[in-house]
């Protein structure tokens, strides 16, 4: 019920109008690498990248499962470090993770052992801003997503759609520069999906907070995207970089209906497809490799 | 509804529910058996194998119910119990921050790992001997043997919960500004106690086997022969029940320690349910 009440929250103009300036946090990455494992047996997964997440923006990247997003968001977040290359946040080098950059993971990565209130006043209870603002602040954000009711609830007790908007709210509290999202509604059944994506273009109309958005989903690509990267197959690169001058607010019928969407869909599935075909040449060569190694080692025995 | 009422219902509806008939009816099948086999002799003629040996229930009851009002009995029942606490209680002080330790640091983990490895395999009970030559008083190996049956799976339990915990939430914790001991008092403790409930639940109930082993191999000792303060306990009073040929006292001691230990471990288990309230359903 207090589900519904959420996703019926229209960006008032008033409230748009109060939201806070553009936040800094234009993040760019440059000439990055990342190879994975022992000389010898190394694997790159993200060759000679580079591209910038801007300042205000919605930046979706889109790209093959498996090509390496996941790796990049590991990167920007701090979690790991590039192997040659340099990621920057407002022009000062990341160096490990910081409050400036906030993860919102795959699943729900919401501590089990706290109730959603909890969660939500991790941040500033680590950094010890337990004060009457922030919670001032964390009873607003659980209006906001809807959870006023569930605030005593853990995170097992919550349905699916529930985690993700509580998990939004947790990283939504420390004011983070840029929100980065990795497929965070991967999981979900479509109604909720859907839901799930209007609700958190609502959520972005009025903080318009740099974001960078992961997915693998075109239609939720251009739903909320100001720009898309597309990405090659692995080890990746960006491809192409997409502008998507959609007005906003935008509604998901009048997407569907846009010749100017559909044109942007088309342009990015063609090279999706590219990407994919090669990952399956790929796929297959290893199969072939195999079949060969295989049949060689049968004559010996 | 509240806390007690929904448990009141909850007990109400466990003694008229289909489960619990079912138990009730294969215990007393299980009775009747066993009475049946006792008197088999008596019955048709022949002695039925094994069960025909055991002291009928009718005659245990009976003498539980004379025991019951005997406070040597309680006082046997007194020593294990305190021994078993003992034992249990350092293990877990004792073991809980080893296990900690190991599973934090990466070093003490390649120290340590390789010694626990090679002990963690000697049942208690071949420390008897050892242990009543190094420690001063029969009590306190008896402690002792007690206490290693409990502390290696604790231990175990900690280092599986801490290594099984989602990289995800430190990398959260991380991120939103934690300090190092802020994220193992908000993110490691309460992310391995599930683990320590547990190996407290497992491990009280191979301190109870541990216990009474060790108190028939060292407790009929010089002491223990009068059932004083050093030996005594269960089982002591096991082995001299069988020594002075009471075999129904033998069954009496036996049930009495299947009793405590499944107290002592649904104890456990309501704590533990109540120290990790995240993992209750609905």
């Amino acid at each position: 019920m207090a589900m519904q009440h959420a996703f019926h929250v229209q960006p008032s103009a008033s409230s748009r109008s109060a939201a806070p300036a553009a936040l800094g946090g234009q993040i760019a990455v440059q000439n990055v690498s990342k190879t994975y494992g022992a000389e010898g047996f190394a694997k790159e997964v993200v060759h000679n990248c580079s591209f910038t997440i801007e300042r205000g923006k919605l930046t979706v990247m889109i790209g093959p499962s498996g090509c390496g997003k996941s790796t990049l968001i590991r990167l920007v977040a701090g979690f790991e470090r590039p192997s040659s290359g340099a990621i920057t946040v407002d022009d000062k080098p990341v160096t490990g993770p910081g409050v400036d950059r906030l993860v919102v993971f795959q699943e729900t990565a919401l501590f089990p052992w706290m109730t959603t209130y909890d969660n939500i006043m991790y941040g500033p209870r680590a950094r010890h801003e337990d004060t009457p603002e922030m919670r001032e602040f964390a009873e607003a954000l659980l209006e906001k997503v809807g959870l006023s009711a569930f605030r005593k609830k853990y995170p097992a007790q919550l349905s699916g759609g529930m985690q993700r908007r509580a998990e939004l709210a947790r990283s939504m509290i420390n004011r983070p520069k840029v929100m980065i999202l990795d497929e965070p509604f991967r999981g979900l059944d479509a109604m909720t999906k859907r839901l799930m994506q209007a609700y958190y273009a609502n959520l972005y109309d009025e903080f318009r907070r740099t974001t960078f958005f992961v997915t693998t989903d075109i239609d939720e690509a251009i739903y909320l995207a100001d720009r898309i990267l597309i990405m090659t197959n692995i080890p990746t690169q960006v491809r192409a970089v997409i502008d998507v001058n959609l007005p906003r607010p935008r509604q998901v019928e009048n997407i569907t209906e846009s010749d100017e969407a559909n044109a942007i869909k088309m342009q990015a599935l063609s090279l999706l497809h590219e990407e994919a075909m090669k990952s399956f040449a790929r796929g297959s060569k290893a199969a072939a490799d195999f079949v060969e190694a295989y049949s060689k080692r049968m004559n010996k025995g | 509804m509240t806390g007690l009422g929904r448990g009141l219902f909850r007990a109400a509806s466990f003694f008229t529910g289909e489960e619990f008939w079912r138990g009730a009816a294969a215990i007393a099948v299980f009775l009747l058996f066993w009475e049946v086999g006792s008197r088999s002799q008596m019955l048709f003629g022949f002695a039925f194998p094994w069960v025909g040996q055991v002291p009928a229930p009718s005659g245990v009851l009976k003498e539980m119910y004379r025991l019951i009002l005997e406070p040597s009995f309680w006082g046997s029942a007194y020593l294990s119990t305190m021994r078993v606490l003992e034992g249990f209680l350092a293990a877990m002080a004792i073991g809980i921050p080893l296990g900690l330790a190991m599973a934090v640091s990466r070093t003490f983990y390649g120290i340590s790992f390789p010694v626990f490895e090679v002990l963690r395999p000697i049942p208690p009970l071949a420390w008897v001997p050892a242990a009543i030559i190094f420690w001063p008083t029969q009590e306190m190996s008896i402690a002792f043997v007690t206490f290693l049956g409990a502390f290696f799976t604790i231990v175990i339990n900690v280092i599986g919960g801490a290594q099984s915990i989602d990289v995800r939430y430190f990398q959260a914790a991380r991120s939103m500004g934690s300090s190092t001991f802020d994220v193992f008092r908000r993110i490691i403790l309460p992310g391995v106690l599930p683990s320590i409930v547990v190996g407290a639940t497992v491990g009280i109930g191979i301190t109870w086997a541990v216990v009474v082993a060790a108190e028939m191999i060292s407790g009929g000792g010089s002491a223990g022969s009068m059932g004083g303060a050093a030996g005594g306990g269960l089982g002591f009073f096991i082995w001299n029940s069988y020594v002075g040929g009471s075999y129904t006292q033998i069954v009496v001691g036996m049930i009495s320690i299947g009793i405590a230990g499944y107290a002592s471990s649904a104890i456990l288990r309501k704590i533990g349910e109540w120290m990790t309230p995240w993992l209750a359903e609905g």
